[in-house]
Protein backbone atom coordinates (compact mmCIF):
# COMPACT_ATOMS: atom_id res chain seq x y z
CA UNK A 1 0.00 0.00 0.00
CA UNK A 2 2.97 2.47 0.60
CA UNK A 3 4.08 1.90 -2.86
CA UNK A 4 0.60 2.76 -4.68
CA UNK A 5 0.74 6.00 -1.88
CA UNK A 6 3.99 6.84 -3.47
CA UNK A 7 2.45 6.36 -6.73
CA UNK A 8 -0.46 8.48 -5.74
CA UNK A 9 1.65 11.23 -4.36
CA UNK A 10 4.03 11.15 -7.39
CA UNK A 11 1.06 11.46 -10.23
CA UNK A 12 -0.97 14.18 -7.99
CA UNK A 13 2.35 16.16 -7.85
CA UNK A 14 2.83 15.80 -11.23
CA UNK A 15 -0.90 17.36 -12.32
CA UNK A 16 -0.50 20.24 -9.82
CA UNK A 17 2.70 20.79 -11.58
CA UNK A 18 2.48 20.09 -15.59
CA UNK A 19 3.00 22.78 -17.70
CA UNK A 20 6.80 21.64 -18.32
CA UNK A 21 7.13 24.37 -21.24
CA UNK A 22 8.34 26.92 -18.66
CA UNK A 23 11.50 26.91 -19.29
CA UNK A 24 11.06 28.03 -22.83
CA UNK A 25 8.04 30.68 -21.85
CA UNK A 26 10.09 31.70 -18.81
CA UNK A 27 6.28 32.33 -17.16
CA UNK A 28 3.87 30.70 -15.28
CA UNK A 29 0.68 28.55 -16.88
CA UNK A 30 -1.82 30.98 -17.53
CA UNK A 31 -4.43 29.05 -18.53
CA UNK A 32 -7.63 27.87 -17.64
CA UNK A 33 -7.61 25.00 -15.63
CA UNK A 34 -5.93 27.37 -12.86
CA UNK A 35 -9.09 28.03 -11.66
CA UNK A 36 -9.29 24.99 -10.15
CA UNK A 37 -7.99 24.45 -6.68
CA UNK A 38 -5.09 22.14 -5.72
CA UNK A 39 -6.04 19.59 -3.08
CA UNK A 40 -2.32 20.27 -1.22
CA UNK A 41 0.01 23.22 -0.66
CA UNK A 42 0.94 24.13 -4.20
CA UNK A 43 2.32 27.48 -5.03
CA UNK A 44 0.35 29.16 -7.90
CA UNK A 45 3.06 31.22 -9.13
CA UNK A 46 5.04 28.27 -8.92
CA UNK A 47 6.50 27.83 -13.30
CA UNK A 48 5.02 24.46 -13.34
CA UNK A 49 1.54 24.92 -11.27
CA UNK A 50 -1.33 23.93 -13.63
CA UNK A 51 -4.01 24.45 -10.48
CA UNK A 52 -4.16 27.57 -7.61
CA UNK A 53 -3.61 27.17 -4.53
CA UNK A 54 -6.39 27.59 -2.08
CA UNK A 55 -4.71 29.33 0.65
CA UNK A 56 -2.61 31.59 -1.97
CA UNK A 57 -6.47 32.19 -3.75
CA UNK A 58 -8.69 32.66 0.03
CA UNK A 59 -6.09 35.27 1.29
CA UNK A 60 -6.56 37.18 -2.14
CA UNK A 61 -9.76 37.30 -1.81
CA UNK A 62 -10.09 38.36 1.99
CA UNK A 63 -7.61 41.09 0.81
CA UNK A 64 -9.56 42.65 -1.34
CA UNK A 65 -12.90 41.81 -0.30
CA UNK A 66 -13.73 45.68 0.48
CA UNK A 67 -12.98 46.63 -3.40
CA UNK A 68 -15.10 43.85 -4.39
CA UNK A 69 -17.91 45.05 -1.92
CA UNK A 70 -17.58 48.41 -2.80
CA UNK A 71 -17.83 47.32 -7.20
CA UNK A 72 -20.85 45.80 -5.90
CA UNK A 73 -19.18 41.72 -6.28
CA UNK A 74 -19.26 39.79 -2.83
CA UNK A 75 -16.30 38.04 -3.15
CA UNK A 76 -15.79 36.28 0.45
CA UNK A 77 -13.96 32.95 -0.51
CA UNK A 78 -17.59 31.02 -1.43
CA UNK A 79 -16.01 28.80 -4.15
CA UNK A 80 -12.45 28.61 -2.26
CA UNK A 81 -14.14 27.72 1.02
CA UNK A 82 -16.68 25.48 -0.22
CA UNK A 83 -13.46 23.21 -2.62
CA UNK A 84 -11.53 23.39 0.73
CA UNK A 85 -14.40 22.09 2.71
CA UNK A 86 -15.68 19.92 -0.10
CA UNK A 87 -12.41 18.23 0.12
CA UNK A 88 -12.17 18.13 3.95
CA UNK A 89 -15.52 16.67 4.33
CA UNK A 90 -14.54 13.49 2.05
CA UNK A 91 -11.01 13.12 3.10
CA UNK A 92 -10.08 15.27 5.72
CA UNK A 93 -6.22 15.32 6.12
CA UNK A 94 -5.87 12.25 3.73
CA UNK A 95 -5.53 14.28 1.61
CA UNK A 96 -1.84 15.76 3.38
CA UNK A 97 -0.80 12.08 2.95
CA UNK A 98 -1.76 11.41 -0.90
CA UNK A 99 -2.07 14.57 -2.28
CA UNK A 100 0.09 17.20 -1.09
CA UNK A 101 3.56 17.57 -2.93
CA UNK A 102 4.87 19.83 -0.40
CA UNK A 103 4.30 16.80 2.42
CA UNK A 104 5.54 14.06 -0.07
CA UNK A 105 8.99 16.48 -0.55
CA UNK A 106 9.31 16.16 3.04
CA UNK A 107 8.72 12.29 3.05
CA UNK A 108 11.81 12.22 0.67
CA UNK A 109 13.68 14.69 2.78
CA UNK A 110 13.03 12.44 6.04
CA UNK A 111 14.57 9.53 4.19
CA UNK A 112 17.86 11.01 3.76
CA UNK A 113 20.41 9.65 6.94
CA UNK A 114 20.55 11.44 9.66
CA UNK A 115 19.62 11.75 13.24
CA UNK A 116 16.15 11.68 13.82
CA UNK A 117 14.21 13.56 16.56
CA UNK A 118 10.18 13.49 17.56
CA UNK A 119 8.69 16.60 17.72
CA UNK A 120 6.94 18.06 20.71
CA UNK A 121 3.07 17.75 20.46
CA UNK A 122 2.14 21.17 22.23
CA UNK A 123 3.66 22.69 18.42
CA UNK A 124 0.90 20.88 16.61
CA UNK A 125 -1.60 23.94 18.23
CA UNK A 126 0.55 26.50 15.91
CA UNK A 127 -0.93 25.75 12.93
CA UNK A 128 -4.59 26.65 14.01
CA UNK A 129 -3.01 29.92 15.49
CA UNK A 130 -1.48 30.37 11.56
CA UNK A 131 -4.59 29.61 9.96
CA UNK A 132 -6.71 31.88 12.04
CA UNK A 133 -4.62 34.75 11.86
CA UNK A 134 -2.22 34.74 8.79
CA UNK A 135 -4.59 33.49 6.40
CA UNK A 136 -8.37 34.90 7.62
CA UNK A 137 -7.44 37.61 10.18
CA UNK A 138 -4.46 39.61 9.31
CA UNK A 139 -5.07 39.95 5.34
CA UNK A 140 -9.17 40.62 6.18
CA UNK A 141 -8.37 43.32 9.25
CA UNK A 142 -4.71 44.76 7.83
CA UNK A 143 -5.36 47.25 4.99
CA UNK A 144 -3.30 49.60 3.28
CA UNK A 145 -4.46 53.19 2.26
CA UNK A 146 -6.40 51.47 -0.56
CA UNK A 147 -8.47 49.13 1.54
CA UNK A 148 -6.46 46.37 0.45
CA UNK A 149 -5.26 43.89 2.45
CA UNK A 150 -1.99 40.91 1.48
CA UNK A 151 -1.51 37.75 1.93
CA UNK A 152 0.52 37.17 4.88
CA UNK A 153 0.99 33.75 5.40
CA UNK A 154 2.38 33.48 1.31
CA UNK A 155 4.03 36.74 1.90
CA UNK A 156 5.78 35.97 5.08
CA UNK A 157 5.95 32.16 5.89
CA UNK A 158 5.33 30.18 3.31
CA UNK A 159 8.12 28.07 2.47
CA UNK A 160 6.94 25.91 0.03
CA UNK A 161 5.81 29.08 -1.76
CA UNK A 162 10.16 29.70 -1.60
CA UNK A 163 11.10 26.47 -3.13
CA UNK A 164 8.48 26.18 -5.76
CA UNK A 165 7.84 29.65 -7.05
CA UNK A 166 10.64 32.40 -5.62
CA UNK A 167 14.05 30.81 -6.57
CA UNK A 168 12.80 28.91 -9.77
CA UNK A 169 11.09 32.32 -10.99
CA UNK A 170 14.22 34.33 -9.68
CA UNK A 171 16.11 31.70 -12.33
CA UNK A 172 13.48 32.08 -14.85
CA UNK A 173 13.26 36.40 -14.67
CA UNK A 174 16.51 37.85 -14.02
CA UNK A 175 14.73 41.32 -13.70
CA UNK A 176 13.12 39.89 -10.44
CA UNK A 177 16.30 39.56 -9.05
CA UNK A 178 16.64 43.45 -7.89
CA UNK A 179 13.74 43.44 -6.03
CA UNK A 180 14.48 40.61 -3.87
CA UNK A 181 14.98 41.97 -0.17
CA UNK A 182 14.86 41.46 3.48
CA UNK A 183 11.29 39.60 2.48
CA UNK A 184 12.94 37.28 0.68
CA UNK A 185 15.51 36.95 2.66
CA UNK A 186 13.48 35.99 5.59
CA UNK A 187 11.45 33.69 3.45
CA UNK A 188 14.76 31.71 2.75
CA UNK A 189 15.63 31.33 6.16
CA UNK A 190 12.17 29.91 6.56
CA UNK A 191 12.16 27.29 4.26
CA UNK A 192 15.74 26.40 4.37
CA UNK A 193 14.84 25.98 8.42
CA UNK A 194 11.98 23.47 7.70
CA UNK A 195 13.78 21.74 5.17
CA UNK A 196 16.90 20.96 7.46
CA UNK A 197 14.12 19.73 10.16
CA UNK A 198 12.43 17.58 7.97
CA UNK A 199 15.58 16.16 7.68
CA UNK A 200 15.61 15.17 11.04
CA UNK A 201 11.71 15.10 11.76
CA UNK A 202 8.86 13.75 9.99
CA UNK A 203 7.06 16.51 8.13
CA UNK A 204 7.60 19.12 10.48
CA UNK A 205 5.98 21.44 8.31
CA UNK A 206 2.35 19.13 8.40
CA UNK A 207 2.45 18.78 11.97
CA UNK A 208 3.76 22.62 13.05
CA UNK A 209 2.85 25.21 10.89
CA UNK A 210 0.87 24.23 7.37
CA UNK A 211 -2.87 26.36 7.91
CA UNK A 212 -4.36 23.62 5.02
CA UNK A 213 -3.60 21.08 7.31
CA UNK A 214 -4.79 22.42 10.05
CA UNK A 215 -8.04 23.59 7.78
CA UNK A 216 -8.57 19.71 6.82
CA UNK A 217 -7.81 18.67 10.26
CA UNK A 218 -11.10 20.26 11.27
CA UNK A 219 -12.73 17.44 10.05
CA UNK A 220 -11.05 15.27 11.94
CA UNK A 221 -14.22 13.90 13.47
CA UNK A 222 -16.52 13.99 11.05
CA UNK A 223 -15.01 13.28 7.70
CA UNK A 224 -16.25 10.34 5.64
CA UNK A 225 -13.06 8.28 5.06
CA UNK A 226 -11.31 7.29 8.12
CA UNK A 227 -9.38 5.00 10.12
CA UNK A 228 -11.40 3.63 12.86
CA UNK A 229 -10.12 0.97 15.46
CA UNK A 230 -11.50 -2.33 16.91
CA UNK A 231 -10.82 -2.18 20.57
CA UNK A 232 -11.89 -5.19 20.84
CA UNK A 233 -9.37 -6.48 18.78
CA UNK A 234 -6.55 -4.08 20.00
CA UNK A 235 -3.94 -5.57 22.29
CA UNK A 236 -1.96 -2.38 22.73
CA UNK A 237 0.88 -3.58 22.02
CA UNK A 238 1.51 0.14 20.46
CA UNK A 239 3.40 -1.28 17.47
CA UNK A 240 0.91 1.32 15.40
CA UNK A 241 2.89 4.32 17.03
CA UNK A 242 6.18 3.14 15.50
CA UNK A 243 5.12 3.38 12.32
CA UNK A 244 2.72 6.63 12.28
CA UNK A 245 4.56 9.74 10.31
CA UNK A 246 2.60 12.12 12.20
CA UNK A 247 3.54 10.87 15.98
CA UNK A 248 -0.41 9.96 16.09
CA UNK A 249 -0.91 6.94 18.69
CA UNK A 250 -3.71 5.47 17.01
CA UNK A 251 -4.75 2.65 19.51
CA UNK A 252 -4.65 5.49 22.50
CA UNK A 253 -6.40 8.53 20.02
CA UNK A 254 -8.23 6.92 16.84
CA UNK A 255 -9.69 10.00 15.79
CA UNK A 256 -6.72 12.47 15.93
CA UNK A 257 -6.90 15.24 14.18
CA UNK A 258 -3.31 14.78 13.04
CA UNK A 259 -4.12 11.39 11.21
CA UNK A 260 -3.51 11.72 7.39
CA UNK A 261 -4.82 8.07 6.71
CA UNK A 262 -1.46 7.15 5.24
CA UNK A 263 -2.82 3.24 6.22
CA UNK A 264 1.21 2.53 7.78
CA UNK A 265 -0.56 1.25 11.04
CA UNK A 266 -3.08 -0.35 9.72
CA UNK A 267 -0.09 -2.45 6.58
CA UNK A 268 2.59 -1.99 8.46
CA UNK A 269 2.45 -2.11 11.92
CA UNK A 270 -1.04 -4.01 13.50
CA UNK A 271 -1.26 -7.89 13.33
CA UNK A 272 -4.09 -8.10 15.03
CA UNK A 273 -6.68 -6.84 12.29
CA UNK A 274 -7.64 -4.13 14.52
CA UNK A 275 -7.61 -1.00 12.49
CA UNK A 276 -10.04 -0.99 9.30
CA UNK A 277 -10.62 1.68 6.85
CA UNK A 278 -14.23 3.01 6.33
CA UNK A 279 -16.52 5.34 4.21
CA UNK A 280 -19.11 7.09 6.47
CA UNK A 281 -18.98 4.14 9.02
CA UNK A 282 -19.37 1.32 6.05
CA UNK A 283 -16.35 -0.73 6.25
CA UNK A 284 -13.75 -0.33 3.44
CA UNK A 285 -11.39 -2.96 3.62
CA UNK A 286 -11.63 -6.69 4.66
CA UNK A 287 -10.44 -8.74 6.99
CA UNK A 288 -6.53 -8.78 6.17
CA UNK A 289 -4.36 -10.28 9.22
CA UNK A 290 -7.30 -11.97 10.77
CA UNK A 291 -6.19 -15.39 10.64
CA UNK A 292 -2.28 -14.28 12.42
CA UNK A 293 -4.27 -12.54 14.71
CA UNK A 294 -6.59 -15.49 15.88
CA UNK A 295 -3.03 -17.76 15.84
CA UNK A 296 -0.54 -14.92 18.24
CA UNK A 297 -3.59 -14.66 20.37
CA UNK A 298 -4.25 -18.67 20.84
CA UNK A 299 -0.52 -18.73 21.16
CA UNK B 1 -27.81 -12.82 26.34
CA UNK B 2 -29.92 -10.44 24.44
CA UNK B 3 -26.42 -8.56 23.43
CA UNK B 4 -24.86 -11.80 21.59
CA UNK B 5 -24.69 -11.69 18.57
CA UNK B 6 -25.85 -15.12 16.32
CA UNK B 7 -23.33 -16.77 14.63
CA UNK B 8 -22.54 -16.25 10.76
CA UNK B 9 -24.41 -12.48 11.75
CA UNK B 10 -22.12 -9.62 10.07
CA UNK B 11 -21.69 -6.97 12.48
CA UNK B 12 -23.69 -3.69 11.93
CA UNK B 13 -22.32 -0.51 10.56
CA UNK B 14 -24.85 2.07 10.59
CA UNK B 15 -24.20 4.91 8.17
CA UNK B 16 -22.59 7.98 9.29
CA UNK B 17 -24.45 11.03 7.90
CA UNK B 18 -23.26 13.97 8.91
CA UNK B 19 -19.62 13.81 6.88
CA UNK B 20 -22.00 13.88 4.02
CA UNK B 21 -24.50 16.38 4.93
CA UNK B 22 -21.17 18.57 5.31
CA UNK B 23 -20.07 17.95 2.23
CA UNK B 24 -22.92 18.79 0.92
CA UNK B 25 -23.27 22.34 2.68
CA UNK B 26 -19.52 23.15 1.48
CA UNK B 27 -21.02 21.84 -2.02
CA UNK B 28 -23.72 24.55 -1.93
CA UNK B 29 -20.86 27.08 -0.71
CA UNK B 30 -18.77 26.30 -3.63
CA UNK B 31 -22.03 26.37 -6.10
CA UNK B 32 -22.65 30.26 -4.41
CA UNK B 33 -18.77 31.04 -5.48
CA UNK B 34 -19.48 29.83 -9.27
CA UNK B 35 -22.79 31.57 -9.55
CA UNK B 36 -21.45 34.89 -8.44
CA UNK B 37 -18.32 34.44 -10.90
CA UNK B 38 -15.61 34.19 -7.75
CA UNK B 39 -14.13 31.70 -10.04
CA UNK B 40 -13.76 34.44 -12.93
CA UNK B 41 -11.90 36.34 -9.95
CA UNK B 42 -9.56 33.59 -8.96
CA UNK B 43 -8.49 32.71 -12.12
CA UNK B 44 -7.50 36.52 -13.03
CA UNK B 45 -5.55 36.19 -9.53
CA UNK B 46 -3.92 33.14 -10.34
CA UNK B 47 -2.90 34.30 -13.99
CA UNK B 48 -0.65 36.45 -12.87
CA UNK B 49 2.93 36.31 -10.70
CA UNK B 50 2.11 36.83 -7.28
CA UNK B 51 5.07 38.92 -6.10
CA UNK B 52 3.99 39.05 -2.76
CA UNK B 53 3.60 35.30 -2.31
CA UNK B 54 6.91 34.07 -3.25
CA UNK B 55 8.49 36.73 -1.74
CA UNK B 56 9.79 39.21 -3.97
CA UNK B 57 7.26 42.18 -3.75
Amino acid sequence: MEFVRKWVQVIAGFLMNGYWLFPWTRNIYQGPLKVLCAPGLNCYSCPAATTCCPLGALQQLLGGVRLAIASGQYFFGWYIVGAMGLMGGLLGRMICGWACPFGFFQELLHKLPSPKFEIPRGLRHLKFAILLFFVILLPLLAVDEFGLGAPWFCKYVCPAGTLEAGIPLLILQPGLRETIGFLFFGKFVIMTAFIAWAVMASRPFCRVACPLGAFYALFGKVRAVRLRLDEHKCTNCNACHQVCPMGVKFNESPDDTECITCLACMHQACKFDAISLEFCGLPLTGTRGKRLATTEKTG
Amino acid sequence: MANERKPGRKPDHPLQKAPLWLSLFFLALLLVGIAIDEPGRVLEQARQICLSCIGVG
